[in-house]
């Protein structure tokens, strides 16, 4: 599936079908720091995406 | 999983609470959430005229977004600090959630205004690029939110950063800086406004996840200059304990609000005086804003070697 990282301004490839928690243990995401959105809406971390799946991963942390 | 209230698909969960929410039950939990922080600390009130502190980021932008949906009518105040291509896509980001919303934006150019901007003053002073940066913020916020007629400034702080302020306070021993932790800043000088920030009870997942929900459009980037910031260490840290057990954060800092204000109530009010140059509020002869660009005029002067 293609997953597109907001703050990096790319997009990944991920093999395979899984759950949003697998893919950001998958990618080294903490839980408490992102959100995901699966073709444009937020997802629940037991939702299991699929290959076809346009997925964002959204940072959530700011400093200073 | 499915919606804690209605039994609908569920879009956001709330590990802390162990709940999950659709989008509709979600906006009416968080809105609680706000109206219980304002209710509370009396934040604020029919004939308050308050003015957001709004930097373009998520906490600031929806702070307004869920004060507007909830009626309040409030204006927003933002500050140009100069760095670079980051304050220029702030700057634009407010702008355009302002002129989308039709609600008031004034904004605030500081190397327009006092020469440079915060690249530059940090250069020319023994302060950090985010010691600066908080000095400048909280002076101008409070003189010009004065000078427009507001009477309170309402700011983005949330959980992470409360917690994360309160653990750098407590790893220091920042005694005054606890005292003065607080989601309410009482004025206490005719000079100085209310400081209030509703949004203290939510973490910064949940706000931007309201924000998503409600098309609010913010700056990702974060500020080059806060990349090694103490902050982001702190959130870090409580980050990894919330994962390893959800609601660290949250009985953290609420906790310490109610155990820590018999701290706050035994401690004598810090006497307030106008400033010589400016005659804005400070403990000191000179207030440290002024001493500040001082010190950058003086480096000025200096022959380049």
């Amino acid at each position: 599936m293609k997953v597109y990282l907001r703050q990096k301004k790319s997009t990944i490839d991920v093999e395979g079908d899984c759950s949003v928690l697998e893919l950001l243990r998958r990618l080294g995401y903490s839980q408490e720091t992102v959100l995901v959105l699966r073709n444009g809406g937020l997802v629940t971390p037991d939702i299991r995406l699929s290959e076809e799946d346009e997925v964002e991963i959204i940072p959530v942390i700011s400093g200073g | 999983m499915r919606c804690r209230v209605c039994g609908k698909q569920a879009c956001v969960d709330v590990k802390r609470s162990n709940t999950a929410f659709c989008p509709d039950c979600y906006q009416r939990y968080f809105q609680r959430q706000v109206e219980r922080a304002i209710k509370k600390y009396g934040m604020l009130g029919p004939d308050d005229r308050p003015v957001i502190a709004v930097s373009g980021g998520k906490d600031s932008l929806t702070l307004w977004q869920v004060l507007l949906d909830m009626g309040y009518q409030a204006a927003g105040l933002h500050l140009n600090l100069g760095i670079g291509d980051y304050s220029a896509s702030s700057q634009e980001k407010a702008a355009a959630f302002a002129e989308s919303r039709g609600v008031q934006l004034i904004t605030v150019e500081v190397a327009r205004e006092y020469g440079c901007g915060i690249p530059e003053v940090a250069k020319r002073t023994i302060r950090t690029p985010c010691s600066a940066c908080g000095l400048i913020k909280r002076y101008l916020l409070n003189k010009v939110a004065l000078e427009r007629g507001f009477n309170v400034l309402v700011t983005g702080h949330n959980l992470d950063d409360e917690a994360a302020a309160l653990l750098g306070n407590l790893l220091r021993w920042q005694s005054g800086y606890l005292l003065r932790q607080s989601p309410v800043l009482p004025s206490t000088h005719p000079k100085l406004l209310r400081r209030v920030k509703p949004l203290f009870r939510l973490t910064e997942r949940e706000i931007a996840a309201y924000g998503l929900l409600r098309g609010v459009d913010w700056l990702v980037d974060e500020c080059p200059l806060a990349a090694d910031a103490a902050t982001l260490r702190y959130k870090e840290v409580l980050n990894q304990l919330e994962a390893a057990s959800p609601g660290t954060k949250h009985n953290f800092y609420l906790g310490f609000l109610e155990k820590g204000s018999a701290l706050t109530a035994s401690s004598p009010p810090v006497e307030l005086r106008e400033c010589a140059q400016c005659g804005q509020p400070t403990t000191a002869e000179v207030c440290a804003f002024c001493r500040l660009w001082q010190q950058v005029k003086r480096r000025k002067a200096l022959p380049v070697t």
